[in-house]
């Protein structure tokens, strides 16, 4: 392939090209940038919040100190960072190079819903430098409409904002998918990636408006009094939690189905094999995104919602763990006669299947409504979710990024410090968020600033952890920084994988493919028999 | 830290111990389903690393009756523990009829438990052993949640409506009990004591607690004084229904519809007036809403509940 031509934005170095750019890589790169500073704030707050659980009394923040404190950083986390984390960074790297397109279908909508994330996340940090907001993410009613003191409406407005963001991405993901694949490329050829980005956006497209609309009423009830969710006043604070589950449920999808995307690629190019059942891995993306629509109600189940409607959202709850633990073992069967590298990635990618499993399980131990009744709104909610959401979808971003890094930036990074980075936050995490668990089970509330003395222990430990975990989430600064200025340049295909992203340089040139492939074989069709070598 | 770390959570009744029995039996179930994977993968890894010799011929890449059998077996033992604590869940929102009443009211941050004699008390609740007990909740400001893990047991607090939760302890004992809703600044500290009492002791904590009056006859006393008693009196000039022998009745609305007049209905007549008209009735009864707080709206209900004729009760 040819060298890169002068009027190729990627040798570009001013700020205006990069903050006018279209191409779908460098849009990227700004993801990339945003959301890790995002992930910096968000990450501070949570410091925070473990530093005062240190003592059970709570002396190092105020109540209300506290309350902001972990409200910004559930909020910050979850739509400034966990959703646009993968689908913005990897899915617009990769989908259009995994397709073999030259861009997204709308490439300065991309731009646009870039500047649109900002803008949100400017609002956000307006809301942090006047003072914050104590509602937590949830922003349950009537405390977010009528009783809290914080700046609810300002927080409302940017992730109402941020949400047209994903509204843009997911429409543009769904056109590229449907309209730009290369010749050959058929449905049943798309690497496994792309299909559950397609499930993704599906998900961003139908969810995000109803927490936009929810979002105008929290704002409606607080500035002009109208009865909505405040029975006060005619309205209904249960109809605030079925409008904010019926988007927030299936938010979590759109968590967590991106970096389902990202194991699949990351097994099968360590295992150097297809991945096993490629129609079951990505039937069960989109079953995932259909089932996950009618679950909501497993957050109510102590709110007072009826009980028949209760058993049969718990049903549908353990209907939704089917296609997910059709994954995990797929991806297990998967390593069977590899020829498995132990690479960075795949180390990430093992502590994504242990501790999604654990996250995946101990959902079906919630959506058990009786033992629910007990550890609802406990630690044990805070372990679980933190079991998928961080143990999870972060692990795989982090996978991701250690994968494609060489891709991205066309530097090769020290591996060494990425499998020591890999086994630091397999246990750091697990330190911090496993006496959770127990936590949640001997009866201690979440969101609790004081707390009675013999839950101190387990506390202690998972401060403990969270410190050796955050000190693991800075390493790859360190070593991915140095690898961008002293890195040996990379290859085009580094770790020897399968697919089109792996056949353009690294660097991808400007418009991705000299020549559009046409596409002949099944996905990850790694040669059988003959001895890999790297 | 003289409890220094507790593994276990205290236990006050019969049905933790089922709880807990169910939740060993779950993750039984689910160290059964993992375990394979956990094993595996650290064995394949190892096995079948790049550059150690291995058998690899053979390699499967699908596998239809793999697939599906690691689908439904989980997913058939799993639905086992459904149904088990589906039914758990069904017993504890159905209360036996003659259960003790207490009600609860929520607010900001603070927990209040009137009994029945009208004894009240702030952040702590006794009970008796061995006698199934119903509160019956209501929260005067936002969401609330009333978390006993010694039960095993919480239920939301909502503001607009009355809640419940029953139970029956049967280990004497001080336990914790908290709020487990976000509720605001002092969330944390909307705490207090669960304390179950032998019978005698509960009856001599009921006497030395004791009031001036009873909830239904503080009810009859704000019956009074609130003017209800004007219209629904029996020596009132305008059309008001008569509240004797209300309670339980079903009640025709104006709409067609027919609802009963269950604690819900009365609390609803009283603040909201117009949701809900009796049939052949004026709309003319004024709202409580910035009158009465929750704890006097339960008063009013336990006196016209004290009103119905025994056998009308269900
Ligand atoms: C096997 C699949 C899963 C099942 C059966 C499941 C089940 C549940 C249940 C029943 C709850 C409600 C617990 C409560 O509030 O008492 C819950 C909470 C939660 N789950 Fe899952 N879950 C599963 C997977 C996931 C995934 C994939 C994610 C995210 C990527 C996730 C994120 C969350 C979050 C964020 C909450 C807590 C929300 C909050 O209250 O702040 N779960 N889960
Ligand atoms: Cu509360």
């Amino acid at each position: 392939m040819t060298a890169n031509p002068p009027s190729d934005p990627n040798a570009g170095h001013t700020i205006r090209s990069w903050l006018l750019t279209t191409d779908h890589k460098r849009i990227a790169v700004l993801y990339l940038v945003s959301v890790t500073f995002f992930f910096l704030i968000g990450g501070a707050a949570a410091g925070l919040v473990r530093a005062d659980l240190l003592t059970p009394e709570g002396d190092l923040l105020t109540n209300e100190g506290y309350n902001r404190a972990f409200t910004l950083h559930g909020v910050i986390m979850v739509w400034f960072f966990l959703i646009p984390s993968i689908p913005n960074v990897f899915g617009n790297f990769l989908i259009p190079l995994m397709i073999g397109a030259r861009d997204l279908a709308f490439p300065r909508l991309n731009l646009l819903s870039w500047y649109v994330y900002v803008l949100g996340g400017l609002f956000t940090l307006i809301v942090l430098l006047v003072g914050g907001v104590d509602t937590g993410w949830t922003f349950y009613t009537p405390l977010s409409s009528m009783f809290s003191n914080g700046h609810v409406v300002l927080v409302a407005a940017a992730v109402f904002i941020v949400g047209f963001s994903s509204i843009l991405t997911g429409l543009n993901f769904i056109v590229t998918i449907h309209k730009l694949r290369a010749p050959g490329m058929g449905w049943g050829r798309m690497p496994l990636f792309v299909w559950s980005h397609y499930a993704t956006s599906i998900i961003l497209v139908l969810a995000t408006p109803v927490l936009s609309i929810t979002l105008v009423l929290i704002a409606a009830e607080r500035l002009f009094g109208l009865g909505i969710f405040d029975p006060a006043s005619g309205g209904d604070p249960l109809l605030f939690q079925h409008l904010f589950w019926f988007y927030s449920h299936p938010a979590v999808y759109i968590m967590v189905l991106p970096a389902l995307g990202v194991i699949s690629e990351l097994v099968a190019a360590a295992a150097r094999k297809p991945v096993f059942g490629y129609s079951f891995v990505a039937g069960s993306s989109i079953a995932i995104a259909i089932i996950g629509f009618f679950v909501w109600g497993h957050h109510m189940f102590v709110s007072g919602q009826s009980m028949y409607a209760s058993a049969v959202f718990s049903f549908l709850s353990l209907a939704v763990a089917v296609p997910s633990g059709i994954k995990v073992y797929n991806w297990t069967a998967t390593l069977y006669k590899g020829n498995i590298l132990l690479d960075p990635p795949f180390l990430f990618a093992m502590s994504f299947i242990g501790l999604f499993v654990v996250g995946g399980l101990t959902g079906i131990a919630l959506a058990m409504l009786s033992i629910d009744v007990h550890v609802h709104d406990t630690y044990f909610v805070v372990a679980h979710f933190h079991y998928i959401m961080v143990g999870g979808t972060i692990s795989a971003y982090f996978g991701a990024l250690h994968f494609w890094w060489p891709k991205m930036f066309g530097r090769m990074y020290p591996l060494t410090w990425g499998r020591i980075t890999a086994a630091t936050i397999f246990f750091g995490f697990n330190l911090t968020f496993f006496p959770q668990f127990i936590l949640g089970f001997l009866g201690m509330p979440r969101r609790y600033h004081v707390y009675a003395p013999e839950f101190q222990t387990l506390h202690v430990l998972s401060s403990a952890g969270s410190t050796l975990l955050g000190f693991a989430y800075l390493l790859p600064f360190v070593y991915l920084g140095y690898s961008l200025v002293a890195g040996k340049r990379a290859s085009a295909n580094p770790w020897g994988a399968r697919g089109l992203e792996w056949t353009v340089p690294s660097p991808p040139p400007k418009h991705n493919f000299v020549e559009i492939p046409t596409v002949t074989g099944r996905p990850y069709d790694y040669p059988i028999d003959k001895e890999d070598s790297r | 830290m003289s409890d220094f770390i507790a593994l276990w959570p205290q236990s006050a009744s019969a049905y933790s111990g089922r709880l807990d029995l169910l939740m060993w039996v779950f993750t039984a179930l689910v160290v059964a389903l993992s375990a394979p994977v956990f094993i595996l993968i650290a064995y394949y890894a190892w096995k079948y690393r790049a550059g150690r010799k291995a058998d690899r011929s053979d390699r499967v890449n699908r596998n239809t009756l793999m697939e599906i059998s690691w689908a439904l077996i989980p997913f058939i033992l799993i639905v086992a523990l459904f149904v088990w604590s589906t039914r758990m869940f069904f017993t504890v929102h159905q209360p036996p009829p003659d259960a003790m009443e207490i009600n609860v009211v929520a607010k900001q941050w603070m927990w209040k438990f009137e009994h029945a004699g009208g004894q009240r008390e702030i952040d702590e609740l006794h009970v008796p052993v061995g006698e199934p007990v119903r509160l019956s909740m209501a929260s005067q400001d936002v969401i609330h949640s009333l978390y006993i893990p010694a039960l095993r047991l919480k239920q939301d607090v909502v503001p607009g409506r009355y809640t419940s939760l029953w139970f029956e302890a049967d280990k004497p004992g001080i336990y914790a009990l908290a709020c487990a809703e976000f509720c605001g600044a002092d969330h944390s500290e909307m705490t207090g004591r669960f304390i179950v009492m032998e019978k005698p002791a509960f009856a001599a904590w009921l006497e030395q607690a004791g009031t001036d009056a009873s909830l239904a006859a503080e009810g009859e006393k704000l019956f009074r004084d609130n003017g209800c008693s004007g219209c629904h009196g029996p020596a009132a000039t305008v059309k008001a229904p008569d509240l004797e022998g209300l309670y339980g009745r079903p009640v025709p609305l104006a709409d067609g519809r027919t609802v009963t007049a269950d604690d819900q209905y009365i609390r609803d007549s009283i603040l909201l007036p117009q949701s809900e008209i009796a049939a052949g009735y004026p709309e003319i009864m004024p709202t409580y809403k910035n009158v009465l707080s929750e704890d006097e709206v339960m008063k009013l209900v336990a006196y016209i509940k004290s009103l119905a004729t025994p056998e009308d009760t269900p």
